[in-house]
């Protein structure tokens, strides 16, 4: 009975979609007001059919309803209740509804803070998003139904693939949706900008703090979902070019670019065009990432189950959605016409750069990704494209943005002169050069031309930035500071620390294979690694084997590390739990191999990885930057319609 | 008006590609060598460099070869189905180990073990280019004359395992060679 109702949630939700996309959109377009103030109910009452559809979903996860086919697939009476839970979105159908209610949540978050934006817009946006809810509800009932019933039910569940019983992947693949999905919004006002013919700086204003936000998110879920491939795929690697990687990451740069762009939009009332495409790529790179994971066009580590059918509909979703946004781009963006000039040392120019270089690595990303499907389709061969050509594209395109990243926000709008510029950072550009080989030489051990480089930039990013910060608290004091400019600090920092990170864990991390018998010891990095054996272990759906490694440095205890190796009972898969000692400048990893011979020896791989926490602290630090950002005052100014007065507020950038 | 259709016009050319690549199979690739004689090697095994096996060596028996190398990420997760298939003992499981150090692959089965009854060294890829081998890994079948009968691409899961790979070896077991 659940299950039905789940099912019949899902199609009101479908239905009542469709009333906030076609209603709305119509008394927009012939100015009927009754039919624009459907617009937010139809919203609100669509989310509330998803999320029942969801909650019956999760029910039957909850109760063992087996006679569920999803449930049957990817459950089981001895998972952990917790994992019952992120089950749901365990695979391709539940994760789709999870896709839906986060759709439905953004669009009910816009009619509540949009207090500021005229009905007739708002109308707009949200017939936009209702379209998308649409067409998502209808793949899921076309094509991926999670309700479908097994007949007769399953005695017992197949359980969910052990890799995805963990809480970094209870936490990821929301937090990537809400980011995702996210960038509907910028998207949904472009669109609806451009079907009212106001593409002005209000637009720009309006979905400046939403784009922050799903920013935000989509870094949290990126780097979650980082975390959670470095302790439990074992390899005690943090990134591997892999499609579906790329598919999160090619919108995000995007995303950044648009962040970046909006402002000059936002600022200066120009480049209005070509952040409005920005906002469309956007989204259609996140629609596009959702078609190569769900249809089976690309080979991947991680991808869904696949089905012709559900790739097709998509792509025709694809197809309608970008195509049309295009279409009415072509139409509206020859209108649009930009007075505001900037000469060549400004900070417009610095920005557009920014752009450049953020738009030209999204393509080079996407093109390596979807190069071996082009191939094929020409029939010219089978191949597949690797680590190596990802990283010789991306560095070289980060590091001149790296440097520009330093000058930019010292940079006047409209107009600059290098004369103003030099004094500012001649000593900063000094410092980094000079401290850059100091820190790899004297802390870090062997001398390395890569780590010197890599320190340059992060010591030059670090250095500009705070001193665009003293440049502008100064005489002012720091009460003056929007948020917004901290959001820009913060994430320029996050970006050094992030640099810190990359660099020496990639440059200086060591590791070793061993084989070690009970009471064997080896030193790695200065540190002292006693196998002391292993135990046997029952887990509430897997057995396996823990082994006990006593960590000391110069005599001193430093942590006691307990690595498994897992066998999930019904999956039958091994499962390798790897144990870390996470600290702020080093990480100790231990993966416990094979058993060798009979007497308790055990093959053991150990990894000292300096700095690696750094990558994702900088992650970290760039989404606190996004939340200052997104919350700052004139926001909640327009969100709370408070009083007209205009305050006045300095501000340099953002 | 022209130029911002530009967008557009890319995108449709995606789309077209993206059509095309719906109605392709990413993991499969048509193998000329199927139904052939499996092309000859001399190679060195991996943990007795001195000792050299060869493909007409193995006549008279069904065997499995798999190309892999320590380098190759889907190798890793492959290889607890390539242990499982080897535990079953239908067929020795022979390792190509492809355009590798020895003494990284070494490592690499020292740490997830070994399934392998021997691993020949292809250090330049030299076989592997006879082979037909797109990528790593591939797993071929050979039967008891010799000749290939299966290849699949990419790494192989228990689902091909079980419903392709197993009955394809107990059937050529029965053959006569």
């Amino acid at each position: 009975m659940i299950p039905e109702i789940g099912q019949f949630a899902l199609i009101l939700g479908m239905v009542f979609a469709l009333v906030q996309t076609v209603v709305p959109l119509a008394g927009a377009h012939f100015g009927i007001a009754s039919w624009v103030a459907v617009a937010k109910p139809a919203a609100r009452v669509q989310l509330l059919f998803v999320a029942i559809s969801f909650i019956a979903l999760s029910w039957s996860f909850l109760t063992h309803d087996f006679s569920v086919k999803y449930v049957a697939v990817n459950s089981n009476t001895a998972l952990p209740t917790f994992y019952l839970l992120s089950a749901v979105w365990g695979a391709h159908e539940g994760s789709l509804v999870l896709w839906a209610l986060v759709l439905s949540i953004w669009t009910t978050s816009v009619t509540v803070f949009s207090r500021s934006i005229p009905p007739v817009t708002l109308a707009r946006v949200l017939g936009v998003m209702g379209f998308i809810s649409v067409g998502f509800i209808l793949f899921i009932l076309v094509t991926s139904n999670p309700f479908e019933r097994l007949v007769p039910a399953a005695m017992e569940g197949r359980d969910l693939n052990p890799l995805l019983q963990d809480i970094g992947l209870i936490l990821h693949p929301p937090l990537l949706y809400m980011g995702y999905v996210g960038f509907v919004v910028p998207f949904s006002f472009a669109i609806a900008a451009m079907l009212g013919g106001h593409l002005d700086a209000a637009w720009a204003r309006w979905s400046r703090p939403w784009t922050h936000v799903a920013w935000v998110f989509l870094t949290l879920g990126i780097l979650l979902g980082s975390w959670w491939a470095y302790y439990e795929l074992g390899w005690g690697g943090w990134w591997f070019w892999d499609p579906v990687e790329n598919s999160s990451f090619i919108p995000w740069l995007v995303g950044t670019a648009l962040m970046h762009s909006l402002a000059v939009t936002e600022k200066r009332g120009t480049f209005k065009a070509w952040t409005v495409l920005l906002a469309i790529f956007t989204f259609s790179l996140s629609l596009l990432g959702t078609f190569l994971v769900r249809s089976g066009v690309l080979t991947s580590v991680h991808a869904f189950a696949s089905d012709p059918a559900r790739g097709t509909f998509i792509l025709i979703f694809l197809a309608v959605v970008v195509g049309g946004s295009l279409l009415i781009y072509s139409w509206r963006a020859s209108q649009i016409r930009s007075y505001v000039h900037f000469d060549l040392l400004s900070r417009e120019t610095g920005l557009l750069l920014n752009n450049v270089f953020f738009v030209v690595a999204a393509i080079s990303i996407l093109l390596g990704t979807l190069y071996p499907l082009i191939v094929d389709a020409l029939g010219i061969g089978k191949i597949s494209v690797g680590p190596p050509y990802f990283n010789s594209v991306f560095l070289p395109l980060m590091v001149p943005m790296v440097i520009l990243l330093g000058i930019g926000p010292l940079l006047r709008w409209k107009r600059d002169s290098f004369s103003r510029i030099w004094p500012k950072i001649w000593l900063i550009a000094v410092i980094s050069l000079v401290v850059g080989p100091l820190i790899p030489l004297l802390a870090m051990g062997p001398y390395e031309i890569r780590a010197t480089f890599g320190m340059m930039l992060a010591i030059w990013v670090l250095g500009a930035t705070l001193k665009s910060l003293f440049e502008q608290t100064r005489g002012r004091g720091f009460a003056t500071v929007s948020r917004s400019f901290w959001g820009m600090i913060l994430g320029h920092i996050g970006v050094a620390v992030f640099i810190v990170g990359i660099t020496l864990t990639s440059v200086y991390s060591t590791e070793k294979d061993l084989r070690l018998d009970p009471g064997d010891s080896y030193e790695l990095a200065g540190f002292k690694f006693q196998f002391d054996g292993t135990t046997k272990i029952i887990g509430k759906n897997y057995s396996g084997t823990k082994a006990k490694l006593t960590v000391t440095k110069n005599g001193k205890y430093i942590a006691t590390m307990e690595p498994e190796k897992r066998n999930y009972r019904v999956q039958k898969q091994p499962l390798t739990e790897a144990a870390i000692d996470a600290g702020l400048f080093r990480d100790l990893f231990v993966a416990l191999g094979e058993p060798l011979g009979s007497k308790g020896a055990w093959s053991v791989r150990i990894y000292h990885k300096p700095f690696l926490r750094w990558i994702w602290l900088g992650a970290l630090i760039m989404a606190l930057g996004g939340l200052f950002a997104a919350s700052d005052r004139r926001y909640r100014k327009l969100a709370g319609r408070a009083k007209k007065q205009r305050a006045v507020t300095i501000e340099a950038v953002s | 008006m022209k130029r911002y259709l530009i967008p557009f016009a890319i995108f449709v050319v995606l789309v077209v590609f993206l059509a095309i690549g719906l109605k392709l199979d990413p993991t499969y690739i048509p193998s000329p060598f199927i139904g052939k004689p499996a092309p000859e090697f001399n190679l060195p095994d991996l943990h007795n460099p001195d000792q050299r096996l060869k493909a007409s060596d193995l006549k008279g028996q069904v065997w499995l070869l798999n190309v892999w190398a320590s380098w190759c990420t889907a190798c890793r997760a492959e290889h607890p189905v390539i242990q499982r298939l080897a535990a079953m003992n239908i067929a020795p499981v022979y390792g190509l180990n492809y355009k590798d150090k020895p003494e990284d692959a070494k490592k690499w089965l020292r740490e997830l073990g070994d399934p392998y009854k021997a691993n020949l060294v292809d250090r330049n890829g030299d076989v592997g280019i006879d082979w037909g081998v797109y990528g790593v890994p591939e797993t071929f079948v050979i039967d008891k004359k010799g000749i290939i009968r299966y290849k699949y691409i990419g790494p192989i899961n228990n689902r091909v395992v079980d419903d392709e790979i197993v009955p394809l070896l107990r059937k050529l077991n029965a053959e006569v060679g």
